[in-house]
């Protein structure tokens, strides 16, 4: 028990201590921050400023476009070629030309000029007021009330509401679950590839380092065994619980920080559009999602109350570590059977396939979470560490939880004992490369 | 004898091939014991056995007379022949470690080291990556933690491969201190000069079987042809004419009036004989009894199955 720990602490800070921990370690949650950050960044930035010069021929945009904070409309009745020369030396940046036409022909489009190509929210931006512009005009012109036709177009969303053992209704929300799932679905899946083939490299070393009998003189080999697994286990989870941390501190934090002014000013500006397209011509269901969207926040985290967390988070770390477990032997076992690192794709392949297969099957899980294959997968030890998260938070039958969690821990001591099987006899095996049927051998060596 | 390990009728075999077949043998205390046998005979197995790294099909294995079980490993020291270290580790962390796997406290563990590597005069390696060592060096740092432990037996697999004479010659005084010492060695080597230079007594494994075993005292006595080295300056006609039936000339090399010549004695009779009846037509510089080499030996006994069985059978 004492040479476990030993070998524990050493497969541990050897890991820990690597430059290479550290490396990723912080740039896991910059990676992690940058994909949320980036968009927004992103989106943001392009908002450079324009100046308009709308030259409208139609008559119907004059004096119609809101001006937000980074475009700014100007109306005129010149001709276009003066307008270019404008353009070319100030203070506009585009101009747009209305033909008459296009109140009527829908052939007929204005043209935007430029100096430097607008970006995509700009053009954007013009063409929905213009189309909704149209819209109302067109609607008034065939004397169609508009405030009825906003009630006519009410957008139906549907709230899936659970009947719970005590008679009470509780809101859910499949997309939530759906993202739950396939988060700690996603999260297992990583652990097992990385750990697991971490403690591969780690036996494969030990081989090829030549250290192994020397140290199977003095602990047994499942010991080193479990050794390794349980350290890689703990590296895994440190770097885990340093990325989780990381990532909330540096994507608030930045948020916060650097966004700040555009949050608010986005907000603001929203607001200001808003109150203008109610002055003026009401923007159609568009409006309709915007005053929408505050109730639609606050349901998002009643849902996400209603699933129980507390289940889900004691559920997904025990699928978390067992998964991690059972592959990990797996994985130990075959970087025992080989002498280098390209020798194993023949054996990584077979331990692959039903950890692939689970991501597949869980696509369909989430759509029918109470198929008979959902309930078997969920319950079949290679595969439930990601199936049965993924159903998990549809609310899975107890009995079913309890059989799925048994059936990995038996899964689990069983292949850990083939593993260590094949492991004592392969660290000992330099040289050629064993086949299927002589790892099926070394299972009935005697030790 | 009392013996600190005695292997009893081991049997061992792998899908394949027969690894051991029915190999006994016992070593006695404070002895040098010289496993030996070709490549692939079996003798990694037998060690792996006696370290406990592999279990054996059948028979037992007594460690100070007690049955082998696991807490005798820390009385036992492995140097195996396919051995290295952990290559991104620091000398001072990697020795630590492993000496604390032999079941030594921390504190009892780095003060012993100190004194090895200072014995060594390796200080200046504690902090070192063992990658930035060299072949030799890693050597000397493995035989330290084999030893480190105070085993009271110790197993040491080719144990000078990779050293140069000078280290070889340090470790090879190691050995013979840490025998006077106390401790038991079983000293597995392809060296055969080294054996006869240190062993006390050995075992010969061929194709899984002991073939050959005793002192190399006796294995050699055993071994000899009764044939003897003489020098002389003379008439060699004379000599060889003098030797009359009782002797039969194996060979002559002549370098001026000095003869060198093998003679081997026939029936019954004895160098006296010999020497009288030649010493009027010679002048004996020098006359000495053939003892074969344990090469020697090695060789025909492994080549040559069926004049060992003769000859073991003597032995016993």
């Amino acid at each position: 028990m004492n040479k476990l720990f030993l070998i524990i602490q050493r497969e541990y800070f050897s890991r820990v201590k690597k430059k290479s921990f550290l490396i990723m370690t912080i740039l896991g949650p910059l990676l992690m921050a940058g994909v949320m950050i980036v968009p927004v960044w992103l989106a943001m930035r392009d908002k450079t400023d324009h100046q308009i010069l709308v030259l409208d021929h139609s008559g119907l945009f004059i004096d119609k476009f809101p001006d937000t904070k980074e475009i700014k409309f100007t109306y005129g009745a010149e001709s276009l070629q003066s307008a270019k020369a404008k353009l070319k030396d100030g203070p506009f940046d585009l101009i747009m030309e209305i033909p008459m036409e296009v109140i009527n022909e829908s052939k007929a489009t204005p043209f935007l000029y430029y100096k430097k190509q607008p970006g995509m929210s700009a053009e954007q931006y013009i063409s929905n007021t213009m189309e909704n512009i149209l819209f109302d005009y067109r609607l008034q012109g065939d004397s169609i009330d508009i405030s009825k036709l906003d009630k006519a177009r009410r957008p139906v969303q549907i709230l899936t509401m659970k009947v719970s053992e005590d008679g009470k209704d509780e809101k859910t929300n499949t997309g939530i679950n759906m993202a739950i799932g396939f988060g700690c679905a996603i999260a297992i899946y990583m652990m097992i590839f990385l750990y697991g083939s971490q403690v591969m490299r780690g036996v494969i070393e030990e081989k090829t380092n030549r250290i192994v009998e020397v140290i199977v003189s003095s602990v047994k080999p499942f010991q080193l065994m479990l050794g390794k697994i349980i350290g890689v286990a703990l590296v895994g989870l440190t770097q885990f619980i340093l990325w989780v941390v990381l990532t909330i501190i540096i994507s608030t934090s930045v948020n916060s920080i650097l966004f700040k002014d555009q949050i608010a000013d986005t907000q603001k500006q929203n607001a200001q559009i808003e109150k203008v397209m109610k002055n003026d011509i009401t923007a159609g269901t568009d409006k309709m999602e915007k005053i929408n969207s505050p109730n639609e926040v606050v349901d998002l985290f009643n849902n996400v109350k209603n699933i129980n967390i507390s289940k889900v988070l004691i559920c997904f770390a025990f699928y978390f570590l067992f998964g991690y477990l059972l592959y990990a032997a797996l994985f130990a076992a075959i970087g025992s059977a080989v002498d280098s690192e390209a020798d194993t794709q023949q054996f990584i392949l077979p331990v692959t396939i039903p950890l692939i297969l689970s991501f597949i099957i869980a696509q369909s899980v989430a759509t029918d979470p109470d198929s008979s294959m959902a309930q078997f997968f969920s319950i079949f030890p290679l595969t439930s560490p990601i199936v049965m998260m993924v159903r998990l938070p549809f609310d899975v039958p107890n009995w079913e939880l309890a059989l799925s969690m048994i059936s990995l821990i038996v899964g689990f001591l069983f292949f850990t004992w083939v593993a260590g099987k094949i492991y004592r006899t392969g660290i000992l095996m330099y040289g050629k490369k064993p086949s299927w049927k002589e790892l099926g051998k070394w299972l009935f060596y005697k030790a | 004898m009392e013996s600190i390990l005695e292997v009893k009728n081991i049997n061992k075999q792998y899908a394949n091939h027969v690894a051991l077949n029915n190999v006994s043998l016992s070593v006695a205390p404070q002895k040098i014991f010289g496993l030996l046998g070709p490549n692939g005979a079996g003798k990694t197995s037998l060690i792996r056995i006696i370290n406990q790294i592999t279990g054996p099909d059948s028979g037992q294995v007594f460690f100070n007379g007690e049955h082998l079980s696991p807490k005798h490993v820390d009385f036992i020291g492995y140097l195996p022949e396919e051995r290295g270290l952990y290559k991104k580790m620091s000398v001072g962390e990697q020795v630590m470690y492993l000496a604390q796997l032999k079941g030594l406290k921390k504190a009892d563990a780095k003060a012993k080291l100190n004194a090895w590597f200072k014995k060594f005069e390796i200080e200046s390696w504690w902090d070192k990556k063992v990658e930035e060592l060299s072949k030799g060096m890693q050597q000397k740092v493995q035989f330290i933690v084999t030893v480190l432990h105070e085993p009271k037996l110790l197993i040491l697999d080719e144990p000078f491969s990779g050293f140069d004479p000078i280290n070889a010659q340090l470790i090879k005084n190691e050995i013979l201190e840490l025998r006077d010492k106390g401790a038991t060695i079983i000293f597995s080597t392809h060296n055969m000069g080294s054996v006869e230079e240190l062993c006390d007594n050995i075992a010969l494994i061929n194709k899984a079987e002991k073939i050959l075993d005793g002192s190399v005292k006796e294995i050699r006595q055993t071994y000899k042809s009764n044939t003897y080295n003489i020098s002389f300056k003379g008439n060699l006609l004379g000599f060889t004419n003098a030797l009359w039936a009782g002797a039969e000339l194996l060979d002559k090399k002549s370098d001026d009036d000095v003869h060198t010549v093998t003679v081997k004695m026939l029936r019954q009779n004895k160098p006296n004989d010999l020497l009288q009846a030649v010493l009027a037509n010679a002048e004996i510089l020098s006359f000495n009894e053939i003892v074969p080499s344990m090469n020697d030996i090695f060789i025909s006994v492994v080549e040559n199955k069926s004049t060992l069985n003769t000859q073991s059978s003597y032995t016993e």
